[in-house]
């Protein structure tokens, strides 16, 4: 876990115990709350998500363009990440902030740095010959204040004049930029007539160089004949002392031999160890090998420090690509860099590029998805990236599900959208665990909030058929104390969900019961009303309220209740009132017994006019 | 799909809406309005699309939308539209609708107007308030009507500083969504797959007419009618099944079309060429519906029993000269039936949360925190 210290800008320093004067806000991976950084997460999510689709379903030299395809596209989200992180640190007055911006902004480049030269090594892995060429372009791409001064130079009334202009005309020989090297002797040349036949014969020099181009059928050993040859030539002229007047040219002339002093005396125009090596193998190994890469690696490094300073983090970092050592590369990036970003989507390509399968780790299961637990455990962390932690959840196959269904459940769900979207998340990945718990959680915050509707529905939604009858009786209640139903609307509509639950089935039914003798249905209400009872769907203790239901049906003019269907009533209310005797819970007796005698005369008087209505419709 | 213009903003966008044209005016909108949420400060922002007029040498539109000017927000923007040229409306999980007045001389934002927590849950113990979600809000300058979480439904109209009609306990689940039907009447979508139509003439606190989608309660989120054939609606649901409706007759959909898989957003017709109908979803994708094709081969869409499982995107391409009178949306006779889908968003990852479409131009806002804009929709 990667820790950074804020300073808590917290009001009342005094007031703290005298224990702890400080107090950090610890959190994990601080980067991730850069406002500009979340353009490099998401856009770079979007690339993973395209990746992990892409799976193996080419094979050979189209995968590996694919890719190659894949490491670039994140390596232009990072340059355009880095570019939006500078406008911000030029724009922004804060000197604080604006430090903060720049550091970033050399963090990112400095990740696009090894990003390049690991996607040349790992990805690409050019063959000898090419490699070279790739390096090149890696050096050309990350040193950029030649530019400027190009410009400068150009700009000015006699560039040969310019003090710079050797500067900038051994800066492209460095680089291996022919083409602008021998624009600018040619400035010279006219500038400068008696150096013109120098600058020919060097010109003519440069044009020879053999370069092996990328779409060239060459073969290696033509190139290196002919290299040989150009090399002499290179020699000859060195030794006639052709550019002896001429200090620069001669140098130029050393350079283009391969002379290593001549190359690290211009130390101060190359700034980095590494694009010293480039030009050391350009000019002297230009069919380096990968394997030979690393002595030629260390001995630069060595000798452009000279023993003065020790290398830097990110000097380690590439001398380990340079080695082939994958995982020394991938641990150096993660002890140095303060976000997770970086290692866990490097990581993940070079996975896919099948590199990484011999290694084990003693924990977890292995490095790739190890990283990317990290780092979308970091997203989770945060108030609005932890979408974007969900798809990389999914891809670690052994230990993403358990961790989705751990940081899933810590949402902090505000409105009913975001639950929704939470919820939607769970359904699609079969968690049903947690289905469960955020329903209830809206459920319960609906039933707070007194909307007993939308409980029913988020209960319903999770199946739960415990709080689907707690609700129920909920509405039972509320009936009983006002004497109608809230939420009809719902009520009406549940439909087969009425089934979740023996309490929500008689809830629905009794609505039903309602209804039917809003309508003047009162046969068919009666014989509902009475297999409510008959049959056990309605509670025990919601029985009286049902008994006194059927008083205004008793009275009615015509008889509706038959005889039998009266015995089962008298039946219901004698088992209810032996229960309730056994008991001895009545309460208010009074009431009680008064109803209990209505009801009895009630029912004794429908047994009277059914007997006697049956008897005559028999009889007739 | 090389008009398609994206930029990543770092907010998640809850909604975008193009700010009106003039009626007279017959250029493409040059500005819009985005909204976030789930972020720890929320805010409203104003885009503008780029500088048509800035063609680089190759003949490609260089612009990407420039931010103009944004303002804090509290709570997530759960919908916003404009009242008028000048005027944004907002409805805030927070229960609050603001007016948001945009300065143009300026580029700045200001607060108008506010109505606080007017969509609210009652705590009966100790009669206080707590905040609920506004969902949904709908205006015609100068009245604004409002639903939320806590079902209730609200008419308000700028400048008065309390509601002109409450209705409490309109809906006993969720309103997720409201759209005027015609001067007085409203329609809202709720949480159990219900569609109510509402009268603000009637002083009954009652829904004048309902319509649910049969057994299985779906959840419906959001709800367009068509601009000139009043009674044509379209509704989408959290199976991400798009609906239309007959408000004239029955109380069950025409047609169910088998679109999204996931919970389906916002449904928008065409505001003039209503044969195109766009629509957008959790699962990332947003599609653009175009009855107004002549398909000669077999139509896109199998047909059973009225309801039509979408199969695949057909691509032939050509305009209808002869318009039917009867709406190609409420034609279920199969073999007339013509539609031709196109996902506009190429590779789907987070959900596409709002689109907006005027004239020839598309914007949509998406949870991957980016801003799509299609400046030629029928190119």
């Amino acid at each position: 876990m990667l820790v950074c210290e804020a300073a808590f800008p917290g009001a009342g320093h005094g007031e703290k115990g005298p224990g702890c004067p400080y107090i950090y806000v610890l959190r994990k991976d601080q980067d991730i709350y850069l406002h500009t950084l979340r353009k490099l997460f998401n856009e770079s999510h979007g690339i993973f998500v395209g990746l992990q689709r892409s799976e193996e379903e080419l094979s050979g030299k189209s995968r590996k363009a694919q890719l190659v395809g894949v490491s670039k596209n994140y390596r232009s989200v990072i340059r355009a990440c880095m570019e939006d992180m500078h406008q911000v640190a030029i724009s922004t007055r804060d000197p604080a902030l604006h430090n903060q911006y720049s550091t970033q902004v050399s963090i990112l480049s400095a990740m696009e740095l090894i990003w390049n030269l690991c996607e040349i090594l790992f990805v690409e892995v050019a063959p000898a010959g090419h490699l070279l060429l790739h390096l090149l372009d890696w050096v050309q791409l990350h040193v950029c204040d030649v530019d400027s001064m190009v410009r400068e130079v150009l700009n000015s009334e006699n560039p040969s004049k310019h003090e710079l202009f050797w500067n900038v005309v051994d800066i492209f020989v460095l680089q291996g930029r022919m083409e602008d090297a021998r624009h600018l002797l040619s400035k010279e040349a006219t500038a400068n007539p008696t150096s013109k036949g120098m600058c020919k014969i060097l010109d003519d020099l440069m044009k020879k160089m053999p370069i092996l181009g990328l779409g060239n059928t060459q073969t290696l050993t033509e190139m290196e004949l002919k290299w040989q040859h150009w090399h002499e030539e290179c020699q000859r002229y060195l030794q006639d002392g052709t550019f002896a007047s001429n200090p620069h040219m001669e140098s130029i002339c050393k350079i283009l031999l391969g002379d290593e002093n001549a190359i690290l005396e211009k130390k101060e125009l190359m700034t980095t160890w590494y694009h010293f090596l480039v030009t050391r193998l350009l000019y002297s190994h230009p069919a380096v090998k990968p394997v030979e890469l690393r002595f030629y690696a260390q001995s630069s490094l060595d000798q452009f420090l000279g023993g003065e300073n020790s290398p830097e983090p990110l000097d380690t970092i590439l001398m380990a690509a340079f080695e082939f050592e994958i995982h020394q590369v991938i641990k150096e990036c993660s002890i140095a860099l303060s976000n997770w970003w970086f290692v866990a989507h490097l990581t993940d390509l070079l996975d896919h590029c099948k590199l990484l399968q011999s290694h084990n780790l003693y924990f977890g299961s292995n490095m790739r998805e190890f990283l990317l637990l990290e780092y979308a455990s970091g997203l989770f962390s945060h108030h609005s990236l932890w979408q974007l932690g969900v798809d990389y959840f999914d891809h670690c196959s052994e230990y993403g599900r358990v961790y989705l269904e751990l940081h899933i459940e810590r949402i902090p769900l505000t409105t009913e959208q975001k639950a929704l979207k939470v919820l939607r998340i769970c359904e699609q990945r079969q968690m049903h665990e947690q289905v469960r718990s955020i329903c209830k959680i809206m459920a319960m915050k609906a039933l707070r909030n007194n909307r007993l509707g939308s409980a029913l529905s988020w209960s319903i939604r999770a199946k739960d058929a415990a709080f689907a009858t707690l609700i129920s009786d909920r509405f039972l209640k509320d009936y009983c104390e006002r004497g109608s139903f809230s939420d009809l609307d719902l009520i009406d509509n549940l439909g087969p969900s009425m089934l979740l639950s023996d309490r929500l089935t008689f809830l629905g039914k009794y609505r039903e019961f309602h209804r039917l003798y809003g309508e003047k249905r009162f046969s068919e209400a009666a014989k509902l009303l009475l297999m409510l009872m008959t049959a056990h769907i309605a509670p025990c203790s919601f029985w009286m309220t049902l008994l006194t239901d059927a008083l205004p049906l008793l009275e009615q003019k015509e008889v509706i209740f038959s005889a039998e269907q009266t015995y089962e009533l008298m039946r219901c209310l004698e088992d209810l009132t032996a229960g309730k005797l056994d008991n001895r819970k009545l309460q208010d007796d009074d009431i009680e017994t008064t109803k209990v005698e209505m009801l009895r005369l009630a029912f004794a008087r429908n047994l009277a006019r059914a007997i006697v209505k049956e008897g005559t419709l028999e009889g007739s | 799909m090389e008009d398609l213009c994206a930029k990543f903003v770092s907010q998640k966008l809850s909604k975008v809406r193009w700010r009106p044209v003039p009626a007279t005016a017959l250029q493409p909108p040059e500005l819009f309005a985005t909204g976030s949420w789930d972020n720890e400060e929320n805010k409203i922002s104003i885009w503008s699309v780029g500088d048509a007029e800035s063609v680089c040498p190759n003949g490609e539109y260089q612009g990407e939308p420039q931010l103009l000017c944004d303002i804090r927000h509290y709570g997530d923007v759960m919908d916003m539209q404009f009242l008028d040229q000048e005027r944004i409306v907002a409805a805030s999980s927070t229960g609050s609708v603001t007016i948001f007045r945009h300065h143009q001389n300026n580029q700045t934002l200001s607060v108008s107007q506010k109505w606080e927590r007017v969509h609210c849950h009652v705590d009966s113990d100790t009669s206080t308030c707590g905040g609920a979600s506004c969902t949904g809000i709908i205006c015609k300058n100068p009245e604004i009507v409002t639903v939320g979480e806590d079902g209730r439904i609200n008419l308000f109209r700028a400048e008065h500083k309390q509601a002109v009609r409450t209705i409490d306990n309109a809906d006993s689940s969720t309103l997720h969504a409201v759209t005027l039907l015609r001067m007085t009447e409203i329609l809202t979508v709720n949480s159990i797959g219900q569609l109510k139509i509402w009268d603000f003439r009637q002083q009954r606190n009652e829904p004048s007419q309902i319509f649910s989608l049969t057994g299985d309660r779906v959840p419906l989120h959001c709800v367009d009618r068509h601009p000139n054939q009043q009674h044509i609606v379209a509704t989408g649901g959290q199976d991400g099944m798009l609906s239309i409706w007959d408000v004239r007759q029955g109380s069950m959909p025409v047609s169910l079309l088998n679109a999204h898989d996931a919970e389906m957003w916002e449904v928008h017709f065409h505001p003039s060429n209503p044969d195109h109908l766009f629509t957008c979803s959790e699962d990332g994708s947003l599609w653009h519906w175009d009855t107004s094709v002549e398909v000669s081969e077999k139509p896109s869409f199998l047909h059973q029993g009225g309801r039509s499982t979408f199969l695949s995107h057909s691509a032939v391409n050509q305009p209808n000269v002869n318009q039917s009178v009867v709406s190609a949306w409420l034609s279920n006779d199969p073999t007339k039936d013509r539609m031709e889908i196109t996902n506009v968003i190429p590779n789907p990852t987070l959900s596409v949360n709002s689109v907006d479409v005027l004239g020839p131009c598309l914007v949509c806002g998406t949870d991957a925190e980016a801003i799509y804009v299609k400046r030629q929709l029928f190119a």
